[in-house]
């Protein structure tokens, strides 16, 4: 059965799509990788609130919205399919896999909401056991109750790195350390988006939590340069530049953590264009204001098409959602336009509180200085294995690529993508919307053979 | 690197990791039910034979890559575990299918 519109991602953005086009009447099919809707953000939240009702008051009242979200999302009537994992988008069909069985998607429209992935914070010594990334501690954390041990260094920059500390020590945790790399002439320069900030509670979110983990002993260390993981067959030691001296502070489990970006692998598999941001060091891909893509019948939503948070991210899909109807010819112009004035609102409110944040938070090294740093995790390739490359006529990423399979392992380029425009760019002197990105071949992850061979077309 | 569990009302799940008894929690994936369990590695890589465990938890990195229950290279961040899963180590090289 044909669709009107298939949403690929069950997240913020993903849901409040789907919920204005159900409302317009559109029929909806949305397709997510996990088990249950949220997204990265809102993950599992129904099993937590039902069952942990301690767990989701630690976790916050974004966690409460994000569980009234997927209230209404389930009661839209939009066909849901967890577990389905998407591996190519062609011209109105989306094929994925579903179980053991790949099968197809035929669409009017199709939405992309893949939302973010983290910064990869490539240093030396980040592929030792016991280096995770923030965003994989707090899933721990989230899902599992997991939680890491006293001797545990957050590094790096950005909110969530203190949004994490709060909830491991929320949670009867405790924290060595939280290391900030942000330089501190950073927060004179991001002081002039203050009064923007202000209000919008960005600002005194942030502090509360500054002040939470003093109390509870957590080392804070700010402006650290240097940043490398040391250890035989695990993490043994962090070591930094701190105010001129080398600190080294011993753990077992360092967490990483620089931001985010949108996850690009789904609209550069699609062949959307893109465009570099500055202020966020990444690239985005092109959308409208109404988050049509650059390809006909193709549209991005939430972070993937650029950060923005969750809240951003949710009013977005409701804008995409109210889109779609308007193309499927379901409502007019006024109508669309009428109901998407109060989503603008909150919209811009979002985005003025965020150049505080973009300012003190911009990535502050994203190209390895030592050339001993893995940046390919897959295939083991080093920053200097791919400065070299470029010095003998690399010239783009899909060259650097196929002289020394750099991003052609299993993650098919995701850690090491945006590194390797970075070194390509740097090296070469221009602009990383120069150098573009690895060619995204489907499928987009690893699938079986027997389950392409056994492809059912049209049976989604 | 160790974790402590907060209590939880979820049912245990018993599943085996190279043959070897693991319990878990209804509702872990099994990348994260083995770094609770303690595994300090989930595959080694095929050039310098280092030992890997799980990095992203979200389905980024791939190296959590696992033999489940005879199927190759599944993502064990990804995959919620069950009763009686059969779960292996994949050491050195082991091509993906692309
Ligand atoms: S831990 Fe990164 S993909 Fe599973």
């Amino acid at each position: 059965m044909k669709q009107d519109l298939v949403i690929v991602g069950a997240g913020p953005a993903g849901m409040g799509a789907a919920i204005e086009a159900r409302r317009a009447g559109l029929s909806v099919l949305v397709l997510d990788e996990q088990s249950a809707p949220g997204g990265q953000i809102y993950r599992q939240v129904e099993r937590v609130t039902l069952t942990e009702t301690a767990r989701a008051d630690r976790l916050g009242p974004d966690y409460a919205h994000g569980a009234a979200l997927v209230r209404e999302f389930r009661d839209s009537g939009a066909e849901y399919l967890p577990g389905a994992m998407v591996w190519q988008i062609e011209a109105g069909k989306v094929w994925y896999l579903s179980g053991d069985r790949a099968a197809s998607a035929d669409a009017g429209q199709i939405l992309m909401a893949t939302g973010a992935i983290e910064r990869p914070m490539t240093r030396k010594g980040w592929t030792l056991p016991g280096v995770m990334s923030a965003g994989g501690v707090q899933i721990l954390l989230k899902s599992s109750g997991m939680i890491p041990g006293a001797d545990t260094v957050l590094a790096g920059s950005g909110p969530l790195l203190y949004l994490i500390a709060g909830q491991i020590l929320a949670a009867g945790g405790r924290l060595q350390a939280i290391v900030e790399t942000v330089p501190s002439s950073r927060y004179l320069a991001a002081a002039r988006h203050l009064p923007a900030a202000l209000g919008t509670g960005y600002l005194s979110k942030g502090l509360a939590m500054l002040m939470g983990l003093r109390r509870k002993g957590v080392q804070i260390y700010r402006g650290v340069s240097d940043l490398e993981v040391t250890g035989r067959d695990r993490a043994e030691a962090l070591h930094f530049r701190h105010k001129g001296q080398a600190v080294t502070l011993t753990t077992s489990l360092v967490v990483l953590h620089e931001g985010v970006i949108p996850n690009q692998q789904i609209t550069r598999l699609t062949e959307c264009a893109h465009d570099w941001n500055p202020a966020q060091d990444c690239f985005e891909p092109r959308t409208d204001d109404w988050g049509n893509a650059s390809v006909p019948g193709l549209m991005i939503a939430g972070d993937g098409a650029g950060i923005g948070g969750a809240w951003a991210a949710e009013a977005g899909g409701r804008l995409a959602g109210l889109e779609a109807a308007r193309a499927a010819g379901r409502i007019d112009t006024t109508t669309r336009d009428a109901q998407a004035a109060p989503l603008r609102a909150r919209l811009n409110a979002l985005i003025r509180g965020r150049g505080f944040l973009e300012v003190l938070y911009a990535p502050s090294a994203p190209v390895p200085k030592d050339d001993a740093t893995i940046v390919c995790r897959c295939e083991e390739i080093t920053a200097g294995q791919i400065r070299e490359a470029v010095a003998i006529g690399g010239l783009g990423p899909n060259q650097v690529k196929s002289y020394l399979r750099c991003g052609m392992g299993p993650c098919q380029g995701r850690m090491c993508g945006p590194v390797v425009t970075a070194i390509i760019a740097e090296e070469r002197g221009v602009s990383p919307d120069a150098i573009g990105y690895f060619r995204i071949r489907p499928p987009l992850k690893p699938i079986p053979l027997a389950a392409i061979a056994n492809a059912e077309p049209g049976d989604g | 690197m160790s974790f402590t569990r907060t209590p939880t009302a979820a049912r245990s799940v018993q599943f085996s990791f190279d043959g070897m008894p693991v319990q878990a929690r209804e509702g872990d994936s099994v990348a994260a039910a083995l770094l609770a369990a303690g595994i300090d590695r989930f595959r080694t890589t095929p050039k310098q034979g280092k030992p890997r465990l799980p990095y992203c938890m979200m389905g980024i990195c791939f190296d959590c890559l696992l033999e489940i229950d005879g199927e190759a290279n599944r993502q064990g961040c990804m995959v919620e575990v069950r009763d009686g899963m059969q779960v292996r180590r994949q050491d050195q090289s082991r091509e993906v299918r692309l």
